[in-house]
């Protein structure tokens, strides 16, 4: 068991209960979680090539090019995991640019479909570096909706240290479990912002053998293991 | 009686074009983009363009060349090298301007165009920083007891649109062979000059295949151009796939040094060079 195949099974729990819903996984280790998701607990999930197809693990159920997944989000039976360049306390989100929107020191993806998502239906976000850097008092522009302008369901942050939700009264940024090997102390040391922190915080769950087995046939080249920083 | 033969060579198209002119091209990131029109855009003295893209490469070569006043857009991408240098690269130097919206509101903004009408309203945006960077765009209210309120999207009226199929007639009847249309059409019948390239210019009994495939009719078309390899370096499937290869050298390899080796001559030398 690896980091990543934690960073997997934490990714996969955020579609747990969904049922017949798009998962729009972004990215390597999230996708393995929507599939893993798909081929375990959640069987109702529909899962997209990245293309236009729809797949049920290696098999073609369907049809759902550009057009359509927009009318899927403003339907709302879609939960995306997204990335996140910075995030705050109440979920926003910023993938477009770093610095002053007019003068950008880093000009980024863009805002693509964040904005609409948030807005529309359930959201996650999975940030393979979490740091200072990433979680941060405030984003440089708001793509994503946080929840303290607007968005409909913000359910789990999965990063290489913790799992994070957003469980509280004041729907602030809770920490609710920490990988295995990292203290809640490292977790506060990379977050840039005061998290809310029970008491005693659990270990995200670690893999079965059933799902390493499962995460080893999707990803055999072992990809999963580059998306993290290397500690 | 016979239709209208609408043939035309990429510079001919570019011909038609003008500056300060608002162009929307199709395709998506790094997917089935009108390259040749592009590059016979890029030999061309035209300046001052607006363009509305699902933005890839297109973009970037544009903006790279100096061709670019404004792009309007949600995201510009070559898919498997996320980031477009080129476009990001102007950006953080102050060279192009830019709309930036979520990539919903573009499809609403050219589905109002297409529609004739002023706006549609889209949840998208709302509360996001969507609405301060764009201060022009305006909310609206649901006239019935919901009473919602609504991004008012603004029609995004093209003066002239580019894009590129698998295969076409010389009237201007197009089709698309691979998974996903894109925007194409909507970016056709959002605009005042319609141009489209191909891959195959074939007679019309040879487009044959599923029906849902011709996306596009002549009604919606001004100029055809055959155009093989036109989308490369973007994916074109089942023509081709994209050449990752190229792309990664595109993407690494400083303006001056790549126009120099591919884009300063005609479209058969860059198709001879990256053959």
């Amino acid at each position: 068991m690896t980091l990543a195949d934690v960073c997997v099974v934490a990714c996969a729990e955020a579609w747990r209960g969904d049922g017949e819903i798009l998962a729009s996984p972004m990215g390597v280790i999230p996708t393995l979680g929507a599939k893993l998701a798909q081929a375990t607990f959640a069987p109702g999930l529909l899962v997209s090539d990245g293309e236009a197809y729809l797949m049920r693990g290696k098999q073609f159920e369907g049809w759902l090019p550009y057009r359509l997944v927009f009318t899927v989000v403003a339907n709302g039976r879609r939960h995306v995991m997204m990335g996140a360049s910075q995030i705050d306390r109440y979920g926003n989100q910023n993938i477009s640019c770093i610095g002053d929107w007019a003068h950008p020191t880093s000009q980024l993806l863009g805002v693509r479909g964040a904005p609409g998502n948030t807005i529309n239906h359930p959201t996650s976000y999975f940030i393979p570096k979490h740091s200072p850097k990433s979680f941060v008092e405030r984003v440089d522009m708001v793509c994503g909706l946080g929840y303290d302008r607007g968005a409909v369901e913000l359910r789990r942050v999965v990063t290489n240290l913790a799992v994070l939700d957003f469980e509280t009264d004041s729907r602030q940024m809770r920490l609710r479990s920490v990988h295995p090997g990292v203290s809640v102390d490292d977790v506060v040391a990379a977050t840039g912002f005061a998290l809310t922190i029970a008491d005693s915080v659990p270990t995200t769950r670690e893999p079965t053998a059933e799902e390493l087995a499962i995460i080893a046939a999707l990803d055999p080249a072992g990809s999963r293991e580059s998306q993290l920083p290397r500690s | 009686m016979t239709q209208r033969d609408k043939t035309m060579t990429a510079d001919e198209v570019v011909a038609e074009l003008a500056d300060g002119m608002t162009v929307g091209i199709g395709g998506w990131g790094s997917r089935r983009k009108p390259m040749a029109l592009v590059r016979a855009i890029l030999r061309s003295p035209l300046r001052d363009l607006t363009v509305v893209s699902y933005g890839g490469p297109d973009v970037g070569l544009l903006v790279a060349a100096g061709k670019v006043r404004k792009v309007v857009c949600g995201f510009v991408s070559l898919d498997t090298i996320p980031l477009e240098p080129h476009f990001r690269r102007a950006r953080q130097d102050g060279r192009v301007e830019l709309t930036e919206l979520d990539e919903g509101m573009l499809y609403w903004g050219l589905l109002a165009a297409a529609h004739r009408l002023p706006f549609l309203p889209i949840r998208a945006g709302l509360g996001s920083d969507v609405m301060r960077v764009n201060p022009e765009l305006m909310t609206v209210r649901s006239p019935y007891p919901d009473d919602e309120e609504f991004v008012a999207m603004p029609a995004l009226k093209l003066d002239a649109a580019l894009i590129h199929l698998n295969r076409a007639d010389a009237h201007g009847n197009g089709q698309y062979l691979g998974p996903d249309p894109y925007f194409d059409d909507l970016f056709l019948l959002a605009a005042d000059r319609r141009y489209l390239s191909c891959e195959r210019l074939v007679p019309t009994a040879e487009l044959i295949g599923p029906p849902q495939s011709m996306l596009v009719n002549r009604m919606m078309v001004d100029g055809v151009v055959e155009t093989p390899r036109g989308a490369h370096f973007t994916s074109c499937v089942p023509d081709y796939d994209r050449d990752e290869a190229f792309q990664k050298e595109y993407a690494e390899t400083d303006w001056d040094t790549f126009h120099a080796r591919y884009l300063a001559g005609s479209e058969a030398e860059y198709q001879a060079a990256t053959a």
